[in-house]
C-alpha cells in the first residue's frame, strides 16, 4: 500500500513542506534565499527540457523560448485578467495560462520536428526562440524592447518548489509508464519504434508540448519574481544554460538533471565570489575565472569528449552506490 | 527605383558575405555530417586579426591600401586556418564516429568558449575597424550612388569562390575531398588519408570564414566578440537553403538570405532583421528539405 502510493505521498509532502517554509521565508537570508528559488526554477527548466532532450532524443536549443513565452502570457494576464483575483486563484490561473500557450508553441515548434533529426532541429529551435524574441520585441502593449515592468511579485518558497514537485512526480512516472516507454523508443531507434507499432509523430509532439508547458510555468514564476522581464533575458544564451543542466546531469535522469540544475545555479552564484576570494590573483586572470560561461563551455566540451553520459547518465556511480548502501534493488534506485 | 537599386547593391554585397562563410559549414556539413558551429566564431576571430593588424601593415606598406587590404586578408586567412584545424584537432577529431548531437554539443561548446574568452580578455565592448578599401564613388548618377565598398567586397568574394571551386574541381586533394564526402569508408579503403582530407577542409573553410569577415567588418566596421553569432547563423541557413553539402547552393542561400533581409531591413522594420532568416529557414525545411539546389546536386564536397 504504501509502496504503491509513495510518489504520491512524497509529492504531498513537498507541497506540505514548502508550503509551510513559504510562511517563515522573511526569516531567511535574502540573498541565499534567492538563489534557492532561482534553482527551484532551473530544476522545473531543465527537468522539463530533458524530457524532450533526454528521454525522447530530440535536440531543442529553444527553452528559453518557450520560458519567454510563458512569462510574458502570465505578466499580462495578471496585469489585464486575474489580477484582482488574489493570490490563490489569480496566480495559478496565471501560470497555468503562460503553460497552456507555451504548450500552443510547442506544437507549432512539434510539428516541423517531425521531419527533421539532431543538427537541424537545434537550428530550428534556436531560430525559433529568436523568432520568439523578435516578435516580443515589436508587440508594444507587453513593452516592446523596453521591458515589462512592474510586475507583482508573487512567486514564492510554496509555489516554485510546489511545482518542482509536481513536474518531478508527473515527469518521472510519464516515463516510466507503459504510454512513457515510447519516448525512450524513439530515442532508442526511430525507425524499430516505428516497425513496432509506435506513434513516433505523436510522442514527439507529446514530449515538445509536455515540456514546453512547464517551461511555460516556470516562465511565469520567474516573471512574477524578478517582477520586471526584458525579451532580451529569453536569449539563445538563456536556452544553453538549460541545455548545459541537462547534459551535466545526464540526459534521460530525472533527479541528475535536477541535481545538476542546482549544481549549476550555485556554480553561478559561487563564482561571483571568486574576486574577493582570490584577490591576489591579477586581474586579467578574475575577468577569466568570473566569466561563468567561459568555464561552462569548456566543462561542456569535457564532459562530451569524456563522459557523454553525464555525471548522471545510465550505469553512473550514485545509483551504484545508492544499491550498495540501501542493499536494495531496481525499486530503491527510484527513490534517489 | 534608385533607393531599390541601392538596396539590392547593398544585399548583394552582404549576401555574397554570407556565401563565403556558408561555404564553410557546407563542406564541413558534406564530409563530417555535423554543423560546425564554431564557424562564426572562427569569423570573429579573423575580424580582430583584421583590427589589430591592419594598422601596423597599412603603415609598413606606407598606407597603399592596395597592396595593405589583400595582405590584411591573407594574414587573417592563415590565422583563422590553424585556429580551424586547431578546433578540428583537440574538439572534433576525438569524437570522430560518435553520434551527432554529442558532436553537435562539442561544437557549440567550443563557439561559446571563444565568445567568453574574447570577452574577459580582449573586453565586450566594440572597437572600429579601419578603413581598408579607398572610399570612391564609381558611378553617380542622380538617383544612384556606387560606392567602393560593395564592389570590392563582391568581387573579393566572387574570386574567392572561383579559387574553391578550382580547388575541389581540378585538385588532387579537392578530389579526396569528394570522395570522402560521397563514402568517407570507401575513400579511406582507396588509401585517402581522412584525418589529413578534414583537415584540408577545415583550413579551407576556416579561411573563407577569414576574408569574410573582414569584408563584413570592411562594411559593418564594428568589432565585438559576439559579431560571429548571427553571420554564422544566418550563413547556416544560407547552406540549408541552397541545400546543404552543395557548394554553387552555399553561394546561391547566401546571396538570397542577404538580399531578403536587406530588403526587410530597407522596407519593412530594422527590428525584424534577425528573424527573417530564421523564418526563411523553417519555410524551407517544411517545404523543401533538401534545399534549392540540394535534390539534383551531382557535385557534393
Amino acid at each position: 500500500m504504501l509502496r504503491k502510493y509513495w510518489k504520491a505521498a512524497t509529492l504531498l509532502g513537498v507541497v506540505l513542506v514548502s508550503l509551510l517554509i513559504s510562511q517563515v521565508e522573511g526569516s531567511f537570508n535574502q540573498y541565499i534565499f534567492q538563489i534557492v528559488i532561482y534553482a527551484g526554477i532551473n530544476i522545473i527548466l531543465a527537468v522539463s527540457l530533458n524530457l524532450i532532450n533526454g528521454h525522447t532524443g530530440q535536440f531543442s536549443l529553444g527553452h528559453a523560448g518557450f520560458m519567454a513565452i510563458g512569462a510574458y502570457t502570465a505578466a499580462v494576464l495578471t496585469r489585464d485578467v486575474v489580477g484582482s483575483w488574489g493570490m490563490w486563484i489569480g496566480f495559478p490561473v496565471a501560470l497555468i495560462g503562460g503553460g497552456l500557450m507555451a504548450a500552443v508553441a510547442g506544437v507549432v515548434v512539434g510539428i516541423p520536428s517531425l521531419r527533421l533529426r539532431g543538427d537541424y532541429l537545434a537550428i530550428v529551435t534556436l531560430g525559433f526562440g529568436e523568432i520568439i524574441r523578435v516578435i516580443i520585441q515589436n508587440l508594444d502593449f507587453v513593452g516592446g524592447a523596453r521591458g515589462f515592468a512592474a510586475i507583482p511579485k508573487l512567486t514564492d518558497f510554496f509555489w516554485v518548489f510546489a511545482i518542482v514537485g509536481l513536474v518531478m512526480w508527473s515527469l518521472s512516472n510519464l516515463v516510466k509508464s507503459t504510454y512513457g516507454k515510447g519516448f525512450l523508443a524513439v530515442r532508442d531507434d526511430e525507425i524499430a519504434a516505428e516497425a513496432m507499432g509506435i506513434n513516433t509523430t505523436r510522442y514527439k509532439v507529446t514530449a515538445f508540448v509536455t515540456g514546453a508547458f512547464f517551461a511555460g510555468l516556470a516562465g511565469g514564476l520567474y516573471a512574477h519574481y524578478v517582477t520586471y522581464i526584458t525579451p532580451t533575458q529569453f536569449s539563445f544564451i538563456l536556452s544553453i544554460e538549460h541545455v548545459m543542466m541537462v547534459i551535466v546531469g545526464g540526459m534521460g535522469s530525472n533527479v541528475g538533471v535536477a541535481f545538476a540544475a542546482v549544481l549549476l545555479t550555485v556554480l553561478k552564484e559561487l563564482l561571483k565570489l571568486v574576486p574577493d576570494l582570490l584577490w591576489f590573483l591579477p586581474e586579467w586572470l578574475l575577468r577569466i575565472l568570473e566569466n561563468r560561461m567561459l568555464l561552462f563551455s569548456i566543462l561542456l566540451v569535457v564532459i562530451m569528449i569524456l563522459r557523454p553520459q553525464g555525471l548522471f547518465g545510465e550505469g553512473d556511480w550514485v545509483r551504484r552506490w545508492w544499491r550498495k548502501l540501501t542493499g536494495r534493488g531496481r525499486k530503491a534506485e527510484a527513490t534517489a | 527605383m534608385g533607393e531599390f537599386l541601392q538596396q539590392l547593391m547593398n544585399g548583394l554585397s552582404l549576401g555574397s558575405i554570407y556565401a563565403l562563410i556558408a561555404l564553410g559549414y557546407t563542406m564541413v556539413y558534406g564530409i563530417l555530417r555535423f554543423i560546425n558551429f564554431a564557424h562564426g566564431e572562427v569569423f570573429m576571430v579573423g575580424a580582430f586579426v583584421g583590427l589589430w593588424s591592419a594598422p601596423a601593415i597599412a603603415d609598413f606598406f606606407g598606407g597603399n591600401l592596395f597592396i595593405a587590404g589583400p595582405v590584411v586578408i591573407l594574414l587573417a586567412m592563415v590565422v583563422c586556418s590553424i585556429l580551424g584545424v586547431l578546433n578540428e584537432r583537440i574538439a572534433y577529431r576525438p569524437l570522430r564516429g560518435k553520434p551527432t548531437i554529442i558532436v553537435l554539443i562539442t561544437a557549440i561548446g567550443v563557439s561559446l568558449f571563444y565568445q567568453n574568452f574574447f570577452q574577459s580578455v580582449v573586453g565586450p565592448e566594440p572597437r572600429r575597424f579601419p578603413d581598408l578599401i579607398p572610399q570612391t564613388r564609381v558611378l553617380e548618377t542622380d538617383y544612384l550612388i556606387v560606392g567602393s565598398t560593395p564592389l570590392v567586397v563582391i568581387g573579393t568574394a566572387f574570386g574567392l569562390m572561383w579559387l574553391l571551386r578550382f580547388v575541389v574541381l581540378h585538385t588532387k586533394v579537392g578530389t579526396a575531398m569528394r570522395a570522402l564526402s560521397f563514402n568517407l569508408q570507401a575513400a579511406r579503403l582507396m588509401g585517402i588519408n581522412v584525418d589529413r582530407v578534414v583537415a584540408f577542409t577545415f583550413v579551407l573553410g576556416s579561411a573563407l570564414a577569414a576574408a569574410a569577415a573582414i569584408l563584413f567588418a570592411s562594411i559593418y566596421p564594428s568589432v565585438h566578440p559576439l559579431m560571429g553569432l548571427f553571420p554564422g547563423l544566418k550563413a547556416f541557413v544560407a547552406a540549408v537553403l541552397g541545400g546543404i553539402g552543395n557548394l554553387p547552393g552555399a553561394a546561391l542561400g547566401g546571396l538570397i538570405i542577404g538580399v531578403t533581409e536587406t530588403l526587410v531591413t530597407g522596407y519593412v522594420s530594422a527590428t525584424y532583421r534577425d528573424a527573417v532568416a530564421f523564418t526563411i529557414l523553417i519555410l524551407i525545411l517544411l517545404f523543401r528539405p533538401t534545399g534549392l539546389l540540394g535534390s539534383t546536386a551531382t557535385e557534393k564536397v
